[in-house]
């Protein structure tokens, strides 16, 4: 039932904020998000990390085409569910100053919440597919209407790039479903069975569906090029939700949704992909170098430690996939805190351009601290939650290709060429006559941004409860692939 | 059948309304009429059987499309009402009106070519004289004029199809005609097995002029000009009742009547339905009147009909039956906004749709919604219609075609959102929406999200 209340509390306070005036919304929908908060967290105290898929539930819901509202979490799903929730109150808490938002923002936002809850705990594949279309509407319009400028045109192209890799995915679904075994169902052993009873080329063709759906949402090389547009033009929530935890969803369909769904293509096509995600890595890096936008340059970094996560995650071993949980989770709380900065410093000069900028030290020691710890967790400083994934993603890469683990570990050198390079042009130097005025963080920018800062800390010290969480569901995943090797051999 | 002797009922009393002076009670009667047809065909759900000595024959599927004819016609008469308003016609309007729902009906209901025939004609006359009621406008004569032309063309091929058929079989009854022609076994059969070769010409003729009612590429030229010219009413009802009869007579004729030559026919449905996702869906990209994409967009479902038709004839009624029920109710949706857009604006132009969603939000999310089912964005209708066609042609392994419709619904997708992204942008004139327009917008965005949510309810047959 908890899983259920964690759907069904946002969706209703979405519909009923609809109606409300935008004052009272906004701290319905601050409320809302913390009780969701309460919710997981009590989910995370109950959870039980030596078994599988918890807190489930199951209701038929179209029986004659075999769908059921089926949901539930193992360690996976919870620590991306824990990732939504907590960035959540933290989205919402950052309009509070901003008067342009009207009830309806709260209420999309709260809508795009039951949406990645749903793609998270989803056990069923059409329920599965329709969560991850649902997610797409809200932030499609989030971004129309409250975006920068040439908005419609970079919305629309966001929209139908990730709408072709979703359709995609829904006609691989689909066939897997005309393969499952008797009465055609969705549920997600089924439809792992069928996967993996076809043989290699339909099997590819399934991988091919499914890994392009991912791959946009993520995204990777060379599917990247609607997300610096998007990223920079949507408004700071929106850009939040798309990189803290949208991006996500594409990373855990790649984990639940195509790892044990065709192994056989995933051995025979994950080096591809795999390289893929390396050569994305480097790319975006030397772009971000050259960057002269504050906003485009985090988008940029974000394709790159994206792409060092799917390279991880395709190594199929239990400290690639280990690390890419963590990295997720740190990746998450690191890009919001960046994004948010980078809003912060815009709202104070009106500007994006990291040459216009300098000297912000000076005059507000809290943001410039707070960014420099973010920062170094950015670029996987020990101690902070960067390093203990980054870690664990560069290990399995070396172990799985000695020359890709090197090339995939450039990202840590490229990734502190460019962070300190912003920092040192716009934190540290002299100020001028745009940074002068700048005021330091306002209470409810503390707010946000301290628990940020506190959890890059906390998770950089103690990664180990984390780790734990996800250990069985990664090694009941990968189970199927020990079987594999052990019946080659 | 007791709703087409209602349906007729109804034409008849506004023929004679004018002369009895009762054209007040028109609209009142006609929705009451409609309604109680409606409740008729649901009386009549568990009674299968044939009429007029087995010339029309209501089975479930013909119940069903029956019932949603009724249906639409309701709700898009309510929609109309403005129509039957404005000016001296009133009566005569009202009576074309029912007499193409009557038509409709016997192009669901036919167990007989002559009725099917019979069924065409009295809805496509009727609809001759619809197109150009609108006499002052250059564009609405055109329409008229230009169906006109094609229409009796294509029905010229229908006939001379049917003619042939009768030649070759001996019967206009489509239970005989499928019986009485053995499968054929090989190429060299044909002809010597009683079977003469003009049956197969015109099976062909036949499929022609089916092919020019249902707008499907190539035989869809008259479509848009029509669709665009006609006054929006009319459209709308070309686009919804016209289509959900004229595509039921093509599957009947298809899937019942020739049926055994399902798979040789195949080829060709697929080719007609390549072409119509191809053109209509490049086509509607360049239109700049929201109506005029719409007539476009309306050509282009035909494709995916097509798609779920060709897959398996004889499984698609259902997957087919739900397609029309929420493609109908889409584009209801979707020509109400358009229709109160153009009596305060004066067109349908993309422009003419700026800043609706700050000036009128409930106008604005009807649009919204109707163009999102439309585009078949979960969890809305339109989605569960592309579902259901996608998983038919899967299941039958339509691989490449499924790939094909998915690619081109997304050319979809750019089309649909053009207004879309023209409501959220820039200021707008407060549009005047009426009680009884509120209340329409109200219920169909109610129907849109309810036969997404739940699309079994609908899944009857």
């Amino acid at each position: 039932m908890l899983t259920v209340a964690l759907i069904i509390v946002p969706l209703v306070a979405a519909v009923l904020i609809m109606v409300l005036p935008r004052q009272v919304a906004k701290n319905i929908a601050l409320l809302a998000t913390l009780l969701e908060l309460v919710i997981s967290l009590i989910a995370l105290y109950r959870f039980n990390s030596t078994l599988g898929i918890q807190n489930t539930y199951a209701q038929p819901w179209i029986p004659s085409l075999g769908i059921t509202f089926s949901i539930g979490m193992d360690g996976i799903s919870l620590l991306l569910v824990l990732l939504t929730t907590v960035l959540m109150p933290g989205i919402i808490l950052s309009t509070f100053k901003d008067d342009s938002k009207s009830s309806s923002f709260y209420s999309l936002i709260l809508l795009m919440q039951t949406a990645l809850v749903g793609v998270f705990v989803a056990q069923d594949g059409f329920l599965f597919y329709l969560f991850w279309e649902i997610a797409l509407i809200p932030i499609y319009f989030i971004c129309l209407n409250w975006g920068g400028e040439n908005r419609g045109k970079i919305t629309l192209k966001f929209f139908i790039y990730t709408l072709t890799g979703s359709l995609l995915m829904l006609v691989a679904l689909i066939f897997l479903y005309s393969k499952t075994s008797g009465a055609h169902t969705f549920a997600l052993s089924a439809l792992y069975e069928a996967g993996r009873s076809l043989d290699l080329p339909h099997q590819t063709f399934v991988f091919a569906c499914l890994f392009l759906a991912f791959a946009i949402k993520m995204p990777v090389f060379p599917l990247h090029t609607w997300q610096p547009d998007t990223y920079t033009v949507s408004p700071v929530q929106g850009t939040l939700l798309l990189s803290a935890i949208m991006l996500k969803m594409g990373v855990y369909g790649v984990i639940r949704w195509l790892i044990p769904m065709v192994p056989l293509a995933v051995k025979e096509w994950g080096m591809t992909a795999l390289i893929l995600s390396v050569i994305g890595i480097i790319y975006a890096s030397c772009i971000a170098i050259v960057q002269k936008d504050f906003k485009r340059l985090i988008a940029y970094s974000s394709i790159a430690h994206v792409g060092l996560i799917s390279a991880g995650t395709l190594t199929l071993t239990t400290i690639g996939l280990q690390g890419a949980m963590i990295q997720m989770i740190s990746h998450g709380v690191v890009v919001f805190g960046l994004f948010y900065i980078v809003e912060i410093v815009f709202a104070r000069t009106q500007t994006r351009e990291i040459g216009r900028l300098g000297g912000i030290r000076n005059v507000a020691p809290a943001l410039s601290t707070s960014f420099f710890i973010i920062l170094l967790s950015s670029v996987a400083l020990p101690f902070t939650s960067g390093f203990v994934g980054e870690f664990l993603l560069i290990n399995s890469l070396v172990q799985y290709q000695l020359w890709v683990g090197g090339i995939a570990g450039l990202t840590i050198i490229l990734g502190a060429v460019y962070m300190f390079r912003t920092f040192q042009k716009t934190m540290s130097g002299e100020t001028n006559t745009l940074t002068s005025h700048i005021t330091d963080l306002t209470t409810h920018e503390k707010l946000v941004l301290y628990p940020i800062v506190l959890l890059i800390l906390l998770l950089g010290v103690f990664p180990k409860p984390l780790l734990d969480i996800s250990a069985t569901a990664v090694n009941n995943l990968l189970s199927i692939y020990s079987d594999l090797s052990a019946s080659v051999k | 059948m007791n709703a087409l002797y209602v349906i007729c009922g109804i034409g008849i009393f506004a023929l004679i309304a004018e002369v009895f002076s009762l054209k007040k009670w028109i609209g009142f009667v006609s929705l009451l009429g409609l309604a109680a047809a409606v409740a008729l065909v649901i009386a009549d759900w568990r009674s299968i059987s044939y009429y007029f000595h087995g010339m029309m024959y209501f089975d479930r599927v013909a119940l069903a499309f029956s019932g949603l004819i009724l249906v639409v016609s309701f709700f898009w008469y309510w929609m109309s009402r403005d129509f039957f308003k404005s000016d001296e016609h009133t009566a005569d309007k009202a009576s074309l009106t029912f007499f193409v729902v009557a038509g409709a009906i016997m192009m669901v209901a036919f167990n007989n070519m002559a009725i099917l025939f019979l069924g065409i004609e009295i809805l496509s006359i009727s609809l001759y004289v619809l197109a150009g009621s609108n006499k002052q406008n250059l564009f609405s004569t055109e329409a008229s004029f230009k169906y006109f032309l094609m229409g009796s063309f294509a029905t010229g091929f229908l006939l001379f199809g049917m003619a042939l058929v009768y030649g070759a079989t001996g019967s206009f009854s489509i239970t005989v005609i499928s019986n009485n022609t053995a499968p054929v076994l090989s190429s060299a059969a044909i002809g010597t097995q009683g079977i003469p070769r003009f049956y197969f010409i015109g099976m062909l003729l036949m499929m022609v002029g089916l092919a020019f009612k249902i707008s499907a590429v190539p035989f869809h030229q008259w479509a848009p000009d029509v669709y665009d010219g006609a006054p929006t009413p009319i459209s709308t009802l070309m686009l919804t009742v016209v289509k959900i009869a004229a595509f039921s007579a093509f599957i009947k004729i298809f899937s019942v009547c020739f049926y055994r030559y399902a798979p040789t026919l195949q080829m060709l449905e697929q080719g007609l339905m390549v072409l119509t996702l191809v053109v209509a869906n490049v086509a509607a990209v360049a239109q700049t009147s929201v109506k005029r994409m719409l007539a476009f967009s309306g050509v282009s479902q035909v494709g995916y009909l097509l798609l779920a038709f060709s897959s398996d004839g004889a499984k698609s009624a259902g997957v087919v039956f739900y397609y029309l029920a929420a493609y109908s109710a889409a584009t209801l949706l979707a020509f109400t906004v358009i229709k109160i857009v153009e009596s305060a604006l004066g067109d349908s132009s993309v422009d003419k749709f700026k800043g609706l969603f700050k000036s009128n939000p409930l106008v604005a999310v009807a649009m919204t919604i109707a163009l999102f089912s439309l585009a078949g964005i979960p969890p809305l209708a339109g989605f569960f219609g592309k579902y259901l066609v996608f998983t038919l042609a899967l299941s039958n392994g339509f691989l490449v075609l499924t790939v094909l419709a998915v690619i081109t619904s997304l050319v979809g997708v750019y089309y649909y959102f053009k207004p879309l992204i023209a409501m959220t942008q820039g200021e707008g004139k407060t549009l005047l929406v009426s009680v009884s327009d509120r209340y329409l917008l109200l219920i169909l965005i109610a129907i849109n999200l309810l036969m997404g949510i739940f699309p079994d309810v609908i899944r009857v047959i």
